[in-house]
This record gives structure tokens, C-alpha cells and sequence, in this order.
């Protein structure tokens, strides 16, 4: 099989797989089991994808012109295909979990679930693959419509109001923002193309590249940068699969992929660095990793203070991206990757603790551990992996990104990065320590919801994915190796 | 100062009617008033065409005298001479813009145009059927409503419309 | 295909086309008065539709094919400029297979919505009506005379008047927006014919080419200035530009289904071509407006309807009316583009028209299924209706998302285009609106999908009832195609730019 048609394959096997489920919406077993079998041949596919294309080949794939201009076109470049990789190979762990979750907690319309699910990873391969930014730009809305019914599942009035900040903020921050960028980028750089050291490099003037910049930089809602970044506590009425792979990695992680690679090949290092707004935007993302790690603090709800967190650390990507320096993009870049892995397994743990017990606040947690080892033993693992504590995946990307700040001689970020670490301890270990080691004298938690306690699938994918932290540490340097092609331009 | 006036007599009635008409058919409530005000505003704008139309001195577009036997086969079908003439009318404001004076198209008699006219013709049957069909509609209205006042009608229109939300289940939670 | 299937044309179509296209519908609509049942008038609207979907389609090939991009047929052989000439180019081609393509898709949707909402005995006449209004409509688009035109606008307008009437069997609120309608509209006509009548002093003619050629000569004056005034006020009431839409939310909300279905998607359309052919073709903006900027005059209005409408249609509690002011609203997206001059401008705002005519088709035609099924128009009367009737549904929420131009629909495609022409030409700050009554766009649409699909149904009666099939597929072909110009629109682009061209070539000539 050419790569040309792999990269369609990959983009056409969500698809069927949502066409699958469809028509298995009577028989569960075999539903869950398409979804499964779907998730597994799409990381099947990105892997033999992404090895062939080892020897520094990165296939294309041109699918027709929209409008004359504007093509539907598929390039494979490293930081893309670190996406994917992460997005189909997440997909498949929480496929297990969704099942268990989804049947523990008796969800409805679990068809609709699994289809819009498909359908996002669709969008979230789409915008891993895009050759160039008009086409990111139409799977980024792909994933926004297809992810609105998966936030608004229960279907109460709190998670309608939820999933329609949801929506609101991020079609607004899009097409108010994102898509005049868009348009402003084709006028200004004569195409929509991802090139090397960037497209409009030498085209325009500091100036314009400042506004361009802020019209990406806050148009790109689903990065979560303050002030839009008030739709992910505010998903987080979604069932929690959703909020694990979706909010923890695609959707968010589409948000700063798509930062990175209009960073790197839209303005390239250089423009990046003569235009003033690069530290603006290199400032807010500072203060919204500090920020959101001191709100984080206050929140009692697990899921909330769990998405404060990952808001906060996807302005490391931003930074990463506004550092404008080889480490910075590299270490933005693994932090992708790192985080990911990290974060969907703390969600997976809260949704393994609310599925088998039905609490939801960090207070009724002390003592858990006790009954639930595992879990709480995977939460502590991830929040190491995030904190940055060696040897964690979480720790290269903060060292990575420690390096850029240094040699862009942006001080006040290493000691942000720092004072980041400190808090992310703050906030989050309390939660396995006390759930493992509770003070004496507690009385004993509430009893499970469920007489047999947590499905089996419901913990067996965070024990995974907390492996994949340790396991993702000692191949960092292999994934640096493959990036470095594409922050060559840096 | 007075001439300038007279001079255009036809110009300020065509005025005059044209803000009548229009004041009627925006003031009055009464829907019969209102149409009555839309046709005196019709009816002046076919004098405006009839005005232009008009060439000084002129008489009734119908070829009479040398001309009739020089265009033996009737004045009805139009010859380019014959569209030259015809077609610049040679009316107050026409004459002015074009300059076109005297007598072209190897007439012998000087004739008003005749297109405006027949213009004209042809919006009065649209007028016509406007006001056909508007009164239609009065007449419709007075059936449901049991009133031709316009303000009235909204009010009713206002009060079904309060009868419909509230019983609008949407509204009740709100 | 294309070519195969104009090939098939009789020689009498390729030689009349440009008549026959308005004398077909106008001969079967007076059969239609006298047919004894609907049913047999509705065949005859279908094949009269037919007739002028097909002499559209061979108008486009002749004028593609023509040297020079215009066919001119003199009418009753009375040679223009003194006849009445019947002048198609790209411009008008392009209105035609528009509005000819919706009404054949109109017509063939109508015969439900009409047996359930006309009274018996009404029907043939009601579709000797619509045939009248549609030959007005065509007519409009294919006449190259002023006067004509204005003669083929009454047409359509006394003929619409009616058929907005027709809704008071249904809700009697009809009859006063019929009224009001009729009665703004004559002022509009009215208002054009003046105009026209300076433009008649000033040049001596009323074909519209030899309008162009001899403006260019005389240059400037007073009297085109007021003509051209009065043009645009008369047009514009026709074509619900801002502040002059004031009749047409009632007007379409209370309509018969068919009737706003129709309306929404062709008259107001027709309204901008004319409005287009005068600004562009009949005056050129560079010499007879050298004081008056197009952009200035139209720009702020295109904007505050834009805004404006969209913010008003937040608020409505009916579907209809909801829908009906987003119409205006999106007048104000083509004129916008229309009054930046620029041929990408111009391309755009007909490439916007064309979208809109699709995609506002396929809503009304959605909540026309929704009428028809379950007697309501009150955004609580969609709530669940996702599930009663998906495929309807489906292709409402297809429609709905490309009204608000998400990406892989036809809105998306033409709110690019505008916004590529606004950014190009120095319009940031139009850009800048464009989105933001996008985003209102979001917020109008959103509450309705939100109802349809994830409220409870509000009436538990209601079980599953699609709309019936002759109205399922006209709706799905306007969805689908509204669907493909979202994948691929370089063909229909081909088309408008083609269209911009022809009406900026007056200029051009300069």
C-alpha cells in the first residue's frame, strides 16, 4: 500500500467505524467491539504509517480543490504524526474504558456516544494530517460540532449550559478569530501552505505579524489560553471518557498542535522573534500556567481541578511555541505528547473512582485508596509524570522547555516553570496521598455504588496509561530524534 | 421667481399628488384610506411620464397630413428613422439633456412621443391590479377582524400573539 | 453531460429559449386556473418548471458558447434597442438556473404542504398564481428593458400578495402582512418606475445596454443622480435590504409553507440582480457617481443588517420568523460584498446568493415538514423532533450549520469568499462584521438544533413522522447540494466570477 492511501485509509477508517457502529446500534456487543477493533487498525495504520515513513519521506495526499485555492490536502510531518500517534494509540486504552464506564454507569444513547466519538477522531486525525492550514481549519470544526453532543450527553440542563459555553466559546474564538486569521494569512502570503521556516517569513512586517499572531494565538479556542479558557472546566459535564481522551488529549491537544505548527510554519522563528506580540502572547501564557495552577488549588471537584490543570499545562505548549527557539518548539512539542499521557490517565482514575463509588469532590476521597489500590496507585504515578519528577515522561518536555526560555533569554519563564512544578505538587498529590495514607480517626468512606466495585476495564486502562508515563521517559529521546526534522527550521 | 413656477406647473403637481399620496398612505390607519393614498401616489408618477412625453407644440402621436402618406403603411411599425425621432422625445427635460430640437426623421408635423403613453398604459393596468387585489385583501381582513383600521388589527395581532406564548411551554419555564 | 443534454433541445428552444422561458409558465398558468382538481394543476407547474429549468440551462450553454457572452432575442422580432429585448448574459444566466432549478424543486415539493394547508377548492388557482409569480420572477431576470422589468416585478409582486394571503386559512395574521407587503411593495415599484422615468429623460431609451452606452456619454447629471436615487430605494424595498425589510419577517411567517419556501429562496434574489444590473451595468460607479461612493452608501447598511437582524432573529420564539430575519440579515452579507465594486466582491455576494437560496430553501422546506406533520412553527414545537423525524431534521441541522458557514458547506465557502474579497480591498472592519453575525448565526441557529436534538419532545404524542417523500426529496437534493458546494465550489465559482465579470464589463469598457 502506497502512503498515499494509508493517509487516506487513516482518515477514512473513523469514519467507517462510526458507519459500523450505526448499524450495530442493536446488538452492544458487537457495537463496543467494532469501536474497539476500529480503534485498534487506526493506531495499527498511524504505526505503519509513521515507520515507513522513517527515512525522512513525508507522504502527501491531495483529495481536490474546495474552491479554486483551496485544497484538501494531506502531508505527514513528524509533529503530526506524533499527534496522531498519540490521539489513535489513547483511543484504543480509552475504548476499554468507555465500555466499562459507559455500562457501569447504565449512560443512554450510547450509540450516539461511540458514532460522535469516531467522528471526533476523524476530526482529530484530519487536523494531525493536514497539509495545509485551510484544511486543519475545516477538521478543527469537525472536531468542535462532533464533540458538542459528547459534552452535552447526559442531557440535563447543567450539561446543556455546559455544552453550549462549550460550543459558544469555541465557534466563536474560531470564526471571530481563527478563520479571519485564516483568510488574512492567504492574502497576506499569497497560499495556506505549511512551509518550512515558515510561510510568511520576509512577507510582512513586524506589525501585521502581531495582529496575525493574537488572531491565531486567542482564535485558537481549544488551547485554552486565558481568557477563553473558560470552556474546559466548563466540558467537564461530559461523561468522563470524553473528558479523559478528549479534553485531556485530542481536542485540547489539537488546540496547541495546531499553535505549534502555525508557529513553525506559518511565521517561522524568525518573524516569530521580530514581532512584538510574541511576547504578549509568551506573557499570557505565563500567566495563565499560574494562574490556573492557583485556582486548581481551590477547586474541590476532581474533574475541575483537573481541567484548571490541563489548562495550565497547555500554556506550556504556547510558551514552548512563543519561546521561539529549537528547545522551545521541542520541548512544546513533547509536552504535547508527555501531558497527554499523563492526564488521561488522572481522568480515567476520577472516572473509575465516580463510577464505582459516585463521589465526584477531592474531601470525600480520603481513605479510598485503601479499597481502590490500583487506581489511586496510577494517579499517583500520572501526577509525578506531571509535576515533572524523573524518570517520568513529564520530565523532558519541562527540561526541554527550561533550555528554551534560557537560550531565548526569556528568564522570568524558567522561574515560572518552576514555581509551576511547586504548585502542580500542591495541588495534586494531596489527592493519591490522602486517598492512600488518610489521616487517622476518618470514618470510613461511603460504600461503593456498585456492589462489585469498579468494572474491570475501568481500571485496568489508567494502570496502563501510568506505565505508558514510564515507558514514554526512556523513548523521549527517539521521539526528540524524530522531531528535530521538523524544528529544523527553528 | 413666477415663471420659473408656472413654467413647470406639471412638475410641482406631480409633486404636489406624489407627497399627498405618500402622506395618506403612511398616516392613515383606515386600510381603504391607505390604497387611496397609494393611487393618488401611482397617479402622479403617470403624469410625470406623460409630462415627459410631451414635445412642445406638438399634437397626438398619430401621423397625419404628408407624413401618413410618406409612411403609407401606418405609423405602427417603427422604421429606424422613424425610432430616432420617436424615441428621443424631445420633452422639457429631454430636450435639455439630448439638445434635440426641431423636427428629425424627415417629418413634416411635430408629434408628442408616444412612448411614455404607452408606458404609461401598461402601469396603469398594474395599478389596476394592485388596487384590485389590495382591496381584495381589505375585504378579507374585514371578514376576520371585523375591522379595516390597521392599528386595530395590530392590536388584535398583538393580543393572539400573547395568547400564543403563553401557553408556549418554552416561555412557562422560563 | 452537459452539452448531451442541450443537444436534446428542439430547435424551437434553441432559438426562443429566452421567450420561452416566461411565455411557458405564463400559458400554463392560465390552464392551471381552469384545471378542475390541484393534483392536475400541480402536474402542469411541474412541466411548466421543467420547460424553464431546461431553457435555462440551454441559455447558459449559448451564452457560454457565444463570442461575445450575451444572447439578445428581440421580442415579437421588434429590433432593440427600440423593441423589447430580452439581453442574457453570464449575470442573468446565473438568476436564471437559480431561480428556474428552485422553482422546479419548489413545485415538486408543494404538492403536500399545499393539500394540507390550501382549501380545496383554492389549489388550482393557487398554482396558476405561483406559476404567475414565477414567470414575473423570470422574466425580471431575463429582460434586458428597464420598463419591462418593472412590468415583470408587479407581476410577480400582485402575484405574491396573493399567495401570502393564502395563508390566512391557516393564521389570519397573513392578511395584514399581505397588505403591508402589497402595500411597501407598490411603493417600491413605484419608486423604481420613477427612477426609471429619469433615467428615460436624461437618456431616451429604456433598453438597458444602450442605457449604459448612453450614460457613459452624457457623463453626470442631477437627473441620473435622482434616477438613480429612486433605483435604489425601489429595489432595495424589493429586496429587503436594510432599513427597508420592515414587511418581510410577517410577510414570511405566515405565508403558506410553500409560499415562504419559494419567496425566501427566489424573490428577494431577483431583487438584487435588478439592483445589481442597475448599479453595475446600467450606471457605472466610477464616472456617474464620481461624488458618491457605492461603498460608502451601502457598506454601513450591509453591516447594521448584518448585525442588526441576526440580533433580532436571536430572540424570535418562531422558526419562521427566526428564519425570516436572518434573510435580511444575509442580504446584508451579499450586498456587502456587492458594494465593494471589486469583481471578487461582486463574485462573492453572488456566490453568497446562491448559497443563501439553497440553504434557506432547504430550512423552510425542513419546517414545512414540520407544519405538515405536526402543526407548528415555535421553536418548542421542534423540541425532540430529532428523533420523530430524522432524516428531515438532518437536513435542517445540514442547512442550519451551513447558514452559520461551519467548513465542508456551501456558507463556509461563500463567507471565505467575502472574506478574502473584504481583507483584499482594505475591509478589514467589514471582515470583522462578517464574523461576528456569524457568530450570532451560532447562537440562532444552536437554540433551535438544540431543541430539535436534545430536548425531550415537548408534546408526547408525538411519534415518528417524517415528512413525505416528495418533500424529503427536494429538501435533500437542496441539502446535498448545499453539501457539495462545501466540498466543491469551483465550478459554481466559475459561474459567479463568470457573472461578476459580465456585470462589471460595463465598466470594464471604460
Amino acid at each position: 500500500m502506497t502512503p498515499d492511501t494509508m493517509i487516506l485509509m487513516i482518515l477514512c477508517l473513523p469514519l467507517i467505524t462510526a458507519a459500523v457502529i450505526f448499524v450495530l446500534d442493536a446488538v452492544p456487543d458487537l457495537r463496543e467491539g467494532a469501536t474497539l477493533l476500529g480503534a485498534a487498525s487506526l493506531f495499527g495504520a498511524v504505526v505503519l504509517l509513521v515507520s515507513n515513513m522513517q527515512a525522512g519521506a513525508q507522504p502527501e495526499l491531495v483529495l481536490g480543490e474546495a474552491a479554486p485555492g483551496l485544497v484538501f490536502a494531506f502531508k505527514l510531518e513528524p509533529l503530526g504524526a506524533l499527534f496522531a500517534l498519540v490521539a489513535s494509540g489513547l483511543w484504543i486504552l480509552n475504548s476499554l474504558y468507555s465500555i466499562g464506564y459507559m455500562r457501569g454507569n447504565r449512560e443512554r444513547n450510547q450509540t450516539r456516544f461511540y458514532i460522535c466519538f469516531a467522528i471526533a477522531l476523524f476530526g482529530a486525525m484530519g487536523v494531525a494530517l493536514a497539509g495545509n492550514l485551510f484544511t486543519l481549519f475545516v477538521f478543527y470544526e469537525v472536531l468542535t460540532l462532533s464533540t458538542y453532543p459528547l459534552v452535552a450527553h447526559k442531557g440535563d440542563a447543567n450539561a446543556q449550559r455546559g455544552a453550549r459555553i462549550y460550543l459558544m466559546t469555541l465557534l466563536g474564538t474560531s470564526i471571530g478569530l481563527f478563520l479571519v486569521g485564516v483568510v488574512w494569512t492567504s492574502t497576506l502570503g499569497g497560499s495556506l501552505d505549511f512551509v518550512p521556516g515558515g510561510l510568511l517569513a520576509g512577507k510582512i512586517s513586524p506589525t501585521e505579524a502581531s495582529l496575525l499572531l493574537l488572531l491565531f494565538a486567542f482564535g485558537i479556542g481549544k488551547a485554552a489560553l486565558m481568557p477563553f479558557h473558560f470552556w474546559l472546566p466548563n466540558a467537564m459535564v461530559a461523561p468522563t471518557p470524553v473528558s479523559a481522551l478528549l479534553h485531556a488529549v485530542a481536542v485540547v491537544k489539537a488546540g496547541v498542535f495546531t499553535i505549534m505548527k502555525v508557529a513553525i510554519y506559518i511565521f517561522g522563528a524568525e518573524l516569530l522573534q521580530e514581532a512584538p506580540a510574541t511576547d504578549w502572547v509568551l506573557a499570557i501564557a505565563c500567566i495563565t500556567i499560574i494562574v490556573s495552577s492557583l485556582v486548581a488549588m481551590t477547586k474541590d471537584n476532581l474533574k475541575a481541578r483537573l481541567a484548571y490543570s490541563t489548562i495550565g499545562q497547555l500554556a506550556y505548549v504556547t510558551a514552548g511555541a512563543m519561546l521561539a527557539v529549537e528547545a522551545g518548539f521541542l520541548g512544546g512539542s513533547l509536552q504535547i505528547a508527555a501531558h497527554a499521557m499523563g492526564k488521561i490517565t488522572l481522568f480515567m482514575c476520577a472516572g473509575a473512582i465516580y463510577v464505582a463509588t459516585g463521589l465526584t469532590d477531592i474531601s470525600d476521597m480520603r481513605g479510598l485508596g485503601k479499597r481502590m489500590p490500583w487506581v489511586f496507585g496510577a494517579f499517583f504515578v500520572a501526577s509525578l509524570s506531571i509535576i515533572g519528577i524523573p524518570p517520568l515522561a513529564g520530565s523532558w518536555p519541562k527540561f526541554q522547555l527550561f533550555l528554551g526560555a534560557v537560550g531565548a533569554e526569556q528568564g522570568y519563564v524558567a522561574w515560572v516553570l518552576l514555581i509551576s512544578s511547586l504548585l502542580n505538587i500542591a495541588y495534586l498529590l494531596p489527592i493519591p496521598i490522602l486517598g492512600l495514607m488518610p489521616p487517622k480517626g476518618l470514618p470510613e468512606p461511603a460504600p461503593y455504588k456498585r456492589p462489585e466495585g469498579a468494572p474491570r476495564f475501568v481500571v485496568i486502562a489508567p494502570v496502563i496509561t501510568a506505565a505508558g508515563t514510564l515507558v514514554l521517559f526512556f523513548s523521549m529521546g527517539a521521539i526528540a530524534a524524530f522531531l528535530a526534522p521538523a524544528m529544523g527550521g527553528a | 421667481m413666477a415663471e420659473f413656477v408656472l413654467e413647470r406647473a406639471n412638475y410641482w403637481a406631480i409633486i404636489g399628488l406624489m407627497m399627498v399620496g405618500l402622506y395618506i398612505t403612511f398616516q392613515s390607519t383606515n386600510m381603504i384610506k391607505r390604497l387611496v393614498g397609494l393611487s393618488i401616489f401611482q397617479t402622479s408618477v403617470f403624469l410625470f411620464y406623460i409630462t415627459l412625453g410631451k414635445v412642445a407644440g406638438g399634437t397626438a402621436p398619430i401621423l397625419f397630413g404628408k407624413d401618413a402618406k410618406g409612411h403609407g403603411d401606418g405609423g405602427g411599425h417603427l422604421t429606424d428613422d422613424g425610432h430616432d425621432n420617436l424615441a428621443h422625445g424631445t420633452g422639457e427635460t429631454a430636450a435639455v439633456e439630448l439638445g434635440v430640437t426641431g423636427n428629425p426623421g424627415g417629418l413634416q408635423e411635430i408629434y408628442s412621443n408616444p412612448l411614455p403613453h404607452v408606458l404609461i398604459l401598461t402601469a396603469i393596468v398594474v395599478g389596476v391590479s394592485t388596487l384590485a387585489v389590495g382591496l381584495a385583501l381589505v375585504v378579507r381582513i374585514r371578514e376576520s377582524y371585523g375591522t379595516i383600521e390597521s392599528d386595530e388589527v395590530r392590536q388584535s395581532d398583538i393580543e393572539t400573539a400573547d395568547a400564543q406564548d403563553a401557553d408556549d411551554p418554552a416561555r412557562q419555564v422560563a | 453531460m452537459f452539452e448531451t443534454v442541450v443537444a436534446l433541445a428542439p430547435d424551437i428552444v434553441t432559438r426562443h429559449a429566452a421567450a420561452l422561458i416566461v411565455v411557458a409558465p405564463l400559458i400554463l398558468s392560465g390552464l392551471c386556473a381552469f384545471m378542475p382538481s390541484g393534483r392536475v394543476a400541480w402536474g402542469l407547474t411541474v412541466v411548466a418548471s421543467v420547460i424553464s429549468v431546461f431553457c435555462a440551462l440551454v441559455l447558459l450553454y449559448q451564452v457560454q458558447t457565444s463570442p461575445d457572452g450575451v444572447v439578445s432575442y428581440a421580442l415579437g422580432g421588434w429590433a432593440p434597442p427600440l423593441g423589447i429585448e430580452f439581453r442574457v448574459d453570464a449575470l442573468n444566466a446565473l438568476f436564471l438556473i437559480l431561480v428556474t432549478g428552485i422553482g422546479l424543486l419548489a413545485a415538486v415539493f408543494s404538492l403536500p404542504t399545499v393539500v394540507a394547508e390550501i382549501q380545496q377548492e383554492k389549489r388550482a388557482l393557487f398554482y396558476a398564481a405561483h406559476l404567475i409569480c414565477f414567470m414575473g420572477l423570470a422574466g425580471v431576470a431575463v429582460t434586458g428593458d428597464a420598463f419591462n422589468l418593472f412590468v415583470f416585478l408587479e407581476i410577480s409582486s400582485i402575484a405574491t400578495y396573493v399567495l401570502v394571503a393564502l395563508g390566512g386559512t391557516r393564521d389570519r395574521r397573513a392578511l395584514p402582512a399581505a397588505f403591508n407587503y402589497l402595500i411597501m411593495g407598490t411603493i417600491g415599484a413605484t419608486f423604481f418606475v420613477i427612477g426609471v422615468g429619469f433615467l428615460y429623460a436624461a437618456t431616451g431609451t429604456l433598453n438597458m445596454a444602450d442605457m449604459a452606452d448612453r450614460l457613459t456619454s452624457l457623463g453626470a447629471s442631477r437627473t441620473v443622480h435622482a434616477g438613480f436615487a429612486f433605483i435604489v430605494v425601489g429595489l432595495g424595498l424589493k429586496a429587503a435590504m436594510w432599513p427597508l425589510h420592515q414587511w418581510l419577517p410577517n410577510a414570511y411567517a405566515y405565508a403558506p409553507s410553500f409560499v415562504t419556501m419559494f419567496l425566501s429562496a427566489t424573490a428577494t434574489k431577483v431583487a438584487i440582480y435588478a439592483l445589481v444590473r442597475f448599479m453595475f451595468t446600467v450606471f457605472s460607479p466610477d464616472y456617474t457617481l464620481d461624488r458618491l461612493n457605492f461603498a460608502t452608501l451601502f457598506v454601513p447598511l450591509a453591516m447594521i443588517a448584518m448585525l442588526a437582524c441576526s440580533f433580532q432573529a436571536v430572540f424570535q420564539t418562531d422558526v419562521r420568523r427566526m428564519l425570516a430575519y436572518s434573510s435580511v440579515a444575509q442580504v446584508g452579507y451579499m450586498l456587502l460584498g456587492i458594494a465593494i465594486g471589486t469583481s471578487a466582491g461582486v463574485s462573492g455576494g453572488l456566490f453568497h446568493l446562491i448559497n443563501h437560496a439553497l440553504m434557506k430553501g432547504a430550512l423552510f422546506m425542513a419546517v414545512a415538514g414540520v407544519v405538515l406533520t405536526y402543526q407548528g412553527t415555535r421553536i418548542s414545537d421542534f423540541a425532540g423532533l430529532g428523533r420523530a423525524a430524522p432524516l428531515t431534521m438532518t437536513a435542517f441541522a445540514i442547512a442550519g450549520i451551513s447558514l452559520i458557514g461551519m467548513p465542508l458547506t456551501a456558507g463556509f465557502q461563500s463567507k471565505w469568499a467575502l472574506l478574502q474579497a473584504m481583507l483584499d480591498s482594505g475591509w478589514g472592519f467589514a471582515a470583522m462584521v462578517i464574523v461576528a453575525s456569524s457568530i450570532l448565526a451560532v447562537v440562532y441557529v444552536g437554540r433551535v438544533l438544540q431543541a430539535v436534538f436534545f430536548l425531550p419532545p415537548a408534546n408526547p404524542r408525538k411519534v415518528r413522522q417524517e415528512a413525505p417523500l416528495l418533500l424529503l426529496v427536494p429538501l435533500w437534493v437542496l441539502t446535498l447540494a448545499t453539501l457539495w458546494i462545501g466540498v466543491n465550489s469551483t465550478g459554481v465559482i466559475a459561474l459567479t466570477d463568470a457573472a461578476a465579470e459580465a456585470a462589471l464589463s460595463g465598466r470594464a469598457m471604460q
